[in-house]
């Protein structure tokens, strides 16, 4: 055999476990949705998907889509880089904390964030003056609240280990502090920047909640209207249309970001430098952590002020009952159950996406030795993001119609639940990984193959060393969206096995004060647990990579 | 390897918190074993009641609750083919003729408990839709508050658009929620081809829209959870049983604005177990489980002579006359009806 | 012992080496010399297994080694700029191999290492904290430390300033003769060559263009771009050729390379011209002469003289510092 041969044979070996899952996960039961709408009563009917395309409604969805998203990666990217920077590079006392604080928002259900804003910006909240309950700025506000933390942890992980001479040679040569961010500290961040922004783009596209429940019913978005096609009109070959819209979005997103993120040399050098402490320097990111803090810390405090109030007075009485079934029996199982059902379904959702992410972030950055390998890989970089671009109404629509034969008759199955959550985490983990991955210098791999190592212990000395942060960055969000996940939850968790989210949304969805208490104490115990398995994660450092 | 002490202990922290391996779906009992229901999130049984059924039927009672009314419809249609179980729960008035018109229950005559046959589907002539429950979509007025400022609360759909009660009114909107589209409907039957004008006025008069009933009750309305400052919600005829303090309710329910949603159980085509489907259907008719349904579901029971919850019986009235529109209407406009509320209300 | 038959390196179809062949006997040192981008990176990397053949054999004492994995060559890597694992300190980064082999008394070994390499005392320190002729050498006792049966050096002097590269280079030298280890050295730095290897490849376009003994290749470079790779100043032909060929005693060849030094002043000399520059360096003084039926040649004379410009001078010829070779035109070089 070959030696380019078996290198083929390593590729597709490697990427195999993922394409697997993907294509049963995702590709089937996506383009088996999507297949319902072009075939109507068994016949081949593409005319009626085509002809929605040209409804003025749809144009207007497709544009508020594309543009609320713009603004909210916009401001996420402006507000998350400073605040990065600060959190990453500056060391001061409960930067930990403040990190893992700030990833709260990411796993809370939107139906309680959506109340919680509207508490303060609602025409009767302390902010209602600014008229912006109802508003696209609300949306925005709503959207980078929830992804700002993408861009501070996505881009802090990689700024953490930026060696610091580039920037020191720059500034000796007499540049100014912009002027070395701009030409020196933002070309080595662009493949992070990019690839958080692209990530966070498509969770903005694919917002459900914040665009309903902030935007006061008057904007649609892609999701939003799929949503309503497929569950309420049963007028799937819209749907479809619509799903197809968004797959081409994503792919011509995919597109435009791989070519922004393309570097000549990807490799990044890690620096071995101490963080030191802010300085009055430190101004734009001590500005924007504020505002980020403020941001996403006002929402969060009204939400434990309103957990803490049971009959107009101060009181836990509303976490006391979390370990009930809720005032008549809103719940099938108690809060506290869920929130272990939760931590373990979030436990296999980690391992899998990290499993499936790991392999992926690896076959995608080993150098490639021609161009069509090139594309290959590429092609395979952009085919994990998809599950975070499409309808989670059309993923869960698709598993009920499409995984219902032998050997794949999985409907009933508990790993249903982790495998969705871990295909929604996949592209996190790829795009948290892969610029790590990609900067290690190939001839580092090198030595240590000449060294006498094999593939795998040269990837435990070279690459785990440097990836070891990134992995739990990665395992991090993980987690993370595995505790918040909604969409696809709903479709497929099984009633005796609900998670947080979906005991959360039950409770603020029934009448009763005590309902409304306990979904708002929940969310606490929800956001309080994320937190603490941040700090967790934070803590696992280890000793011989400690240095860096 | 000092790497390998870090990974061990998160692999083994990892295994001992996965669900993985206890995958409890029960291989080895076979499909006559057990009934599997199909339901919306809203479902929900007493414990006690469903180890009742197992115990007398014999059949272990699988539940499979997820999304709305409108989802589970949907759902029920798409895996008509293959169903996802034996019998559903939750079909309610206003998407009952889709699932008739794609076949998707079987024809089952049950015994229905005093009363029942009022809340029969029309034109469902051969029974293949059981009504277990049901509650009245009403606006609903924080009477504490319209005593506060003196003013008389509205009573009829034509004040909601008073300049008097300007700014007052929130409600959910039809296309994101079930109710918000029971009150569409209600707008329909009172007004005919002229509610998109009545909705115009409404909206005229400042009536907010919510995405979902949680937004507008807890967040907006003055009883609400949120402590908005809007005392006039789109909410249900039995709302008032859940302001009561010091033996009184603060709100009242509208009973000239309603809108009745029943639900509907029905055995699927194509059950595995059509014998234990029509076992729970029956008894989802039973006197036990019939008195059990305020509590649990907020929703009134269809047998007349099943006791209410004393809050209930006191403060929760049903409309003696609420609108209605023909199932087959609602399935052939919901569509039109949708588009052009959209087009209304977001001008 | 190393064998490469015919071997042929493509990058997306674009040759970058062609047909090299080449052989290294135990305990050799040979080193490939060629220009940026004349493939003696690539013809290394394939011969350390890393990149794959298109065409052609790699053997070790007779045996293809297609299809081993450059983990399992035995082949030690050196780079550049030394690659060693910023994690690990430099005790750990040179017993990497020897933990690989769970070899015994790995720790005594390191000490002995480096010891060899001139770093005792260094076990414990990070990477980051060395200077770049402390890295390289604990690179280089990291590559000798399980005795490779073949060491390949890229570039192993040229991230270096010129005295640490001179001196190192001498050290390398004696290292791999007391270690009597066989090595493959690719450099484009001719001095750094001389001073290491004793077998020399010369590499260009993808092609060896010329291969030998180290002062045979020296002695007659094969055509006039090897000549001035070498290190030869210029390259004179016809007329000119003839004319300074003669005046060295030498038989007549179409092309000869001519170093700096090959023209000296001298009372008497066979040559005259007249000194068109000259600059002064510590050992002599540099000049440009334009020699009477030649043109412009490079000459030296001794310290203490002062031919000005304009000056004419008479030159004499050391035929050991000219080499004959087949047709070339003038070029100059350096």
């Amino acid at each position: 055999m070959s030696s380019g041969m078996k290198r083929a044979l390593t590729l597709v070996a490697l990427a195999a476990v993922p394409l697997a899952v993907l294509g049963v996960f995702f590709v089937l039961p996506v383009s088996g949705m999507i297949g319902e709408g072009f075939w109507v009563d068994g016949t081949f009917d593409p005319g009626a998907v085509l002809e929605v395309l040209g409804r003025p409604r749809v144009h207007r969805v497709i544009w508020f889509t594309v543009w609320s998203s713009v603004l909210g990666t916009t401001f996420a990217v402006l507000l998350g880089l400073p605040a990065a920077h600060l959190l990453y590079r500056r060391e001061f006392l409960g930067r930990r904390v403040l990190r893992a604080l700030l990833l709260v928002p990411f796993v809370l259900p939107t139906v309680v964030v959506g109340v919680a804003f509207r508490e303060l910006i609602g025409e009767s909240g302390p902010l209602g003056f600014l008229g912006l309950d109802g508003s696209a700025a609300a949306i925005i506000a709503g959207l980078v609240f929830f992804n700002v933390a993408v861009v501070i942890r996505a881009v802090g992980a990689s700024w953490e280990s930026l060696d610091p001479r580039p920037a020191e040679a720059a500034a000796a040569l007499g540049a100014g502090p912009a002027h070395v961010f701009r030409t020196v500290t933002l070309p080595a961040l662009r493949p992070a920047i990019v690839s958080a922004a692209s990530v966070v783009f498509l969770f903005c596209a694919t917002a459900f909640g914040v665009v309903l429940t902030l935007g006061g019913l008057r904007y649609s978005s892609l999701e939003t209207e799929i949503y309503l096609l497929t569950t309420n009109l049963l007028d799937l070959q819209a749907a479809a249309a619509l799903s197809i819209v968004q797959l081409l979005a994503i792919t011509a997103l995919l597109v435009v970001t791989g070519r922004l993120r393309a570097v000549p040399d990807p490799s990044l050098a890690r620096s071995t430098a101490r963080h030191r402490r802010p300085s009055r320097g430190d101004w734009p990111g001590l500005l924007a952590a504020g505002v980020v803090v403020v941001l996403v810390g006002t929402p969060l405090a009204a939400l434990v002020v309103g957990s803490l109030r049971a009959d107009d007075t101060w009181s836990i009485a509303n976490y006391r009952a979390l370990s009930g079934e809720g005032s008549h029996q809103a719940l099938l199982v108690p809060v506290t159950d869920a929130l272990v059902t939760s931590l373990r379904t979030a436990v296999d959702a980690t391992w899998m996406s990290l499993s499936l992410g790991l392999l992926v972030a690896i076959v995608v950055t080993r150098r490639s030795r021609s161009r069509s390998e090139r594309r290959v890989r590429g092609l395979l970089d952009g085919l994990f993001m998809l599950p975070l671009g499409v309808s989670a109404v059309t993923l869960g629509f698709g598993f009920l119609i499409t995984l219902d034969q032998p050997p794949l008759d999985v409907r009933d199955s508990l790993l249903l639940v982790p495998i969705a959550q871990a295909l929604v985490a996949l592209p996190l983990v790829v795009r948290t990984l892969v610029p790590v991955l990609g900067g290690v210098d190939d001839r580092q791999r090198q030595a240590a193959a000449s060294l006498g190592a094999g593939p795998v212990r040269a990837f435990m000395t070279v690459d785990l060393p440097a990836m070891w942060k990134p992995l739990l960055a990665a395992a991090g969000f993980a987690f993370a969206v595995s505790l918040g996940e909604f969409g696809a939850t709903s479709f497929l968790a099984r009633d005796d096995h609900p998670t947080m989210p979906i005991v959360i949304f039950r409770l603020i969805g029934h009448p009763g004060a005590m309902n409304y208490g306990m979904a708002l104490a929940a969310s606490v115990v929800l956001a309080a647990t994320t937190a603490v398995v941040m700090l967790l994660v934070e803590r696992l450092r280890v000793p011989s990579v400690g240095s860096f | 390897m000092r790497l390998a002490a870090p990974i061990l202990a998160i692999v083994l922290a990892g295994s001992a918190c996965s669900a993985v391996g206890e995958d409890s779906s029960p291989g080895d009992e076979t499909a006559s074993d057990r009934v599997v229901l199909v339901t919306h999130e809203s479902f929900v049984l007493p414990k006690k009641l469903e180890k009742q059924f197992e115990e007398e039927s014999g059949y272990d009672l699988v539940v499979r609750g997820s999304g709305d009314a409108g989802t589970l419809t949907n759902k029920l249609v798409l895996t008509k083919d293959d169903p996802l179980g034996d019998v559903a729960f939750g079909v309610d008035n206003t998407f009952a003729s889709r699932a008739l018109d794609e076949g998707v229950f079987a024809p089952y005559d049950a015994e229905l408990p005093a009363g029942a046959d009022a809340y029969e589907l029309a034109g469902d002539d051969d029974h293949r839709l059981t009504p277990v429950d049901n509650a009245s979509v009403c606006v609903n007025v924080d009477d504490t508050w319209f005593a506060e400022h003196d003013l008389a609360p509205p009573t009829t759909l034509d004040d909601l658009a008073d300049p008097a009660y300007q700014d007052l009114f929130v409600l959910p909107g039809a296309a994101t929620s079930s109710p918000g589209m029971a009150f569409l409907l209600t707008t329909v039957a009172a007004y005919g081809d002229a509610w998109p004008d009545y909705w115009t006025k409404l909206m005229a008069n400042g009536a907010k829209l919510t995405a979902g009933w949680s937004d507008a009750y807890e967040v907006d309305f003055t009883q609400g959870g949120g402590q908005g400052d809007r005392p006039i919600v789109l909410s249900y005829d039995s709302s008032p049983a859940f302001t009561v303090a010091d033996g009184k309710t603060s709100t009242s329910a509208l009973l000239d604005t309603c809108f009745r949603q029943v639900e509907y159980a029905g055995v699927l085509d194509g059950a595995a177990n059509p014998d234990g489907a029509e076992a729970l259907v029956d008894f989802l008719l039973s006197p036990d489980v019939q008195a059990a349904l305020p509590d649990s579901m907020y929703v009134f029971p269809v047998a007349s002579d099943a006791p209410l919850p004393q809050d209930w019986a006191e403060f929760a009235q049903q409309p003696t006359k609420p609108y209605a529109v023909d199932p087959a209407s609602i399935s052939e406009h919901r569509d039109d009806w949708l588009r052009e509320w959209s087009d209304v209300t977001s001008r | 012992m190393l064998s490469l038959h015919d071997v042929s390196v493509a990058y997306d179809a674009v040759p970058a080496v062609v047909d090299a062949t080449l052989t290294l006997a135990d305990g050799d040192v040979l080193a490939v010399l060629g220009p940026s981008g004349s493939g003696k990176s690539t013809l290394l990397r394939a011969v350390a297994g890393l990149e794959p053949t298109t065409a052609g054999r790699i053997c070790w004492d007779g045996a293809d080694l297609a299809g081993v994995p450059t983990h399992k060559r035995g082949f030690a890597l050196m780079f550049q700029d030394g690659q060693l694992f910023a994690h690990l300190t430099v005790a750990g980064n040179v017993g990497y191999a020897l933990r690989l082999r769970r070899t015994p008394k790995a720790r005594e070994r390191v000490r002995e290492l480096l010891a060899l390499v001139g770093l005792e005392g260094y076990g414990d320190r990070l990477p980051g904290t060395l200077s770049g002729g402390e890295r390289q050498r604990v690179a280089l006792a990291r590559s000798l430390a399980v005795s490779p049966r073949l060491l390949l050096l890229d570039e192993p002097l040229s991230a270096l300033d010129a005295g640490l590269r001179e001196r190192l280079a001498a050290d390398l030298r004696d290292i791999l003769r007391a270690a009597g280890t066989t090595a493959l050295m690719v450099t484009h730095d001719h001095d750094e060559a001389f001073a290491v290897a004793d077998l020399l490849a010369v590499m260009r376009s993808g092609r060896i263009v010329q291969q030998g003994d180290i002062a045979e290749v020296w002695r007659a470079p094969v055509d006039a771009e090897t000549a001035l790779f070498l290190g030869y100043a210029r390259v004179l032909d016809g007329a000119a050729a003839g004319t300074l060929l003669a005046a060295a005693g030498l038989a007549a060849a179409p092309a000869v390379a001519v170093r700096r030094s090959a023209l000296a002043v001298a009372e008497g000399g066979p040559l005259g011209g007249v000194v068109v520059s000259g600059r002064a360096t510590p050992e002599q003084i540099r000049l440009v002469v334009d020699v009477d039926g030649i043109g412009e040649v490079d000459a030296v004379a001794r310290l203490g003289t002062h031919p000005a410009p304009g000056e004419r001078v008479a030159l004499a010829v050391d035929p050991s510092r000219l080499a004959a070779t087949p047709a070339g035109r003038e070029r100059s070089g350096g």
